[in-house]
């Protein structure tokens, strides 16, 4: 006799990478670090705000990268000329960074350094407006950036991106004059998705709000250092959260 | 292509329920709600679905998805409305910003049909 029956699941699709990412979490708690998950379409200009940011905070913060790219260490290599540990992450054919990737580049971290001395790891995501947006990593913010030079219409046409992200970095703003576009229809797109991102338009080519950007990451810093010794100061050594599977 | 690595994850979800069986039952159809405010192309996890399913215990199983709307409620207009996805997203009466997402976000396994009247597939490739 033929008899179907049902089971009910409820669960999300991406649980395994969810738990991958709270897993990253932990070990960024305990050790006292906030990071940043970076994320933009291809040439916004994260490395160059990377650098930027590496120049002007490594002498008060101690920072360290995760470099997502799909095959190249070009970027790692631009970041390294910075004195700080970049751990470069080939992707492969993979569009984005996953949980379990930037748990290898924990892991090196980990066993190359003294991961409780850093103040803050900044994510490089890999080049890609679509498919970051859905995988966390780990991270305590995200940061997206919109160049200027790719339209007014970007946050309404990739939605899901500039509604995950905490921070938006409207960047080349120096390439402004030479642009049809409006920067306040670029804000109001936004604003309708996420009315609470805090919007940053910068260029890393004259400097123009990069102290304001500076600024941002100094105070979540703060904030996530001061949320963590309220919440709770973890018994279990980070060692023994390496060595758990996922 | 994300939609590669979310089918494998939803593989390896409903392998973890089949394995947890007493007697390893044939799944018929798995059931998932996919919302159309997320980065997901139900199109091309079915091709995805179609071609990891080869040569495991799921090669007969059918993938059923449903899309579920985008639905945000403007809480000035005390009323749910449906974003123009691409367009506009703010409410259409008063211009308030999408704030509250009532549906559209969903990326669940739902249910899966299973029945237990036949032996499992030989077919079962082990590197799953």
């Amino acid at each position: 006799m033929h008899q179907t029956f049902d089971a009910a699941l409820g669960i999300n699709l991406l649980h395994a990478n969810q738990r991958g990412a709270d897993h990253n979490r932990a070990h960024f708690d305990q050790w006292g670090i906030t990071c940043f998950n970076l994320m933009s379409s291809p040439g916004a200009g994260k490395t160059a705000l990377l650098e930027k940011t590496l120049a002007a905070l490594s002498q008060d913060l101690k920072i360290a990268v995760i470099e997502g790219d799909m095959t190249t260490e070009l970027d790692a290599e631009r970041l390294r000329q910075y004195g700080v540990p970049v751990m470069a992450i080939n992707t492969g054919r993979a569009c984005h960074l996953d949980a379990k990737m930037v748990a290898g580049g924990l892991h090196q971290l980990a066993q190359e350094y003294v991961p409780a001395e850093f103040d803050l790891v900044l994510v490089e995501n890999v080049g890609n407006l679509v498919c970051p947006a859905e995988f966390e990593v780990g991270e305590h913010a995200k940061v997206a950036l919109l160049s200027l030079t790719e339209g007014e219409d970007k946050p309404l046409k990739y939605p899901i991106m500039f509604q995950e992200a905490d921070c938006l970095l409207i960047t080349k703003l120096d390439l402004a004059p030479y642009l049809d576009i409006d920067l306040a229809r670029i804000e109001a797109n936004v604003r309708q998705i996420n009315p609470d991102v805090t919007l940053i338009p910068v260029s890393t080519k004259t400097g123009e709000g990069l102290d304001c950007w500076f600024s941002w990451v100094r105070s979540q810093v703060a904030s996530q250092t001061t949320l963590r010794l309220e919440a709770r100061p973890l018994e279990a050594k980070p060692d023994a959260l390496i060595a758990s599977p996922h | 292509m994300h939609e590669t690595d979310m089918t494998r994850a939803l593989i390896l979800t409903v392998k973890d329920w089949w394995d947890a069986q007493t007697e390893p039952p044939r799944i018929e159809r798995i059931h998932l709600t996919v919302g159309k405010f997320t980065c997901v192309e139900p199109v091309s996890l079915q091709f995805s679905f179609e071609v990891q399913r080869q040569g495991t215990f799921l090669a007969e199983t059918e993938l059923v998805i449903e899309e579920i709307p985008l639905v945000a409620f403007c809480h000035p207009c005390q009323q749910s409305y449906e974003p123009e996805i691409g367009l506009h997203y703010a409410c259409p009466q008063c211009q308030s910003p999408m704030e509250d997402i009532r549906s559209g976000r969903e990326l669940k396994i739902d249910r899966l049909e299973y029945c237990t009247d036949s032996t499992p597939s030989q077919a079962y490739a082990p590197n799953i």
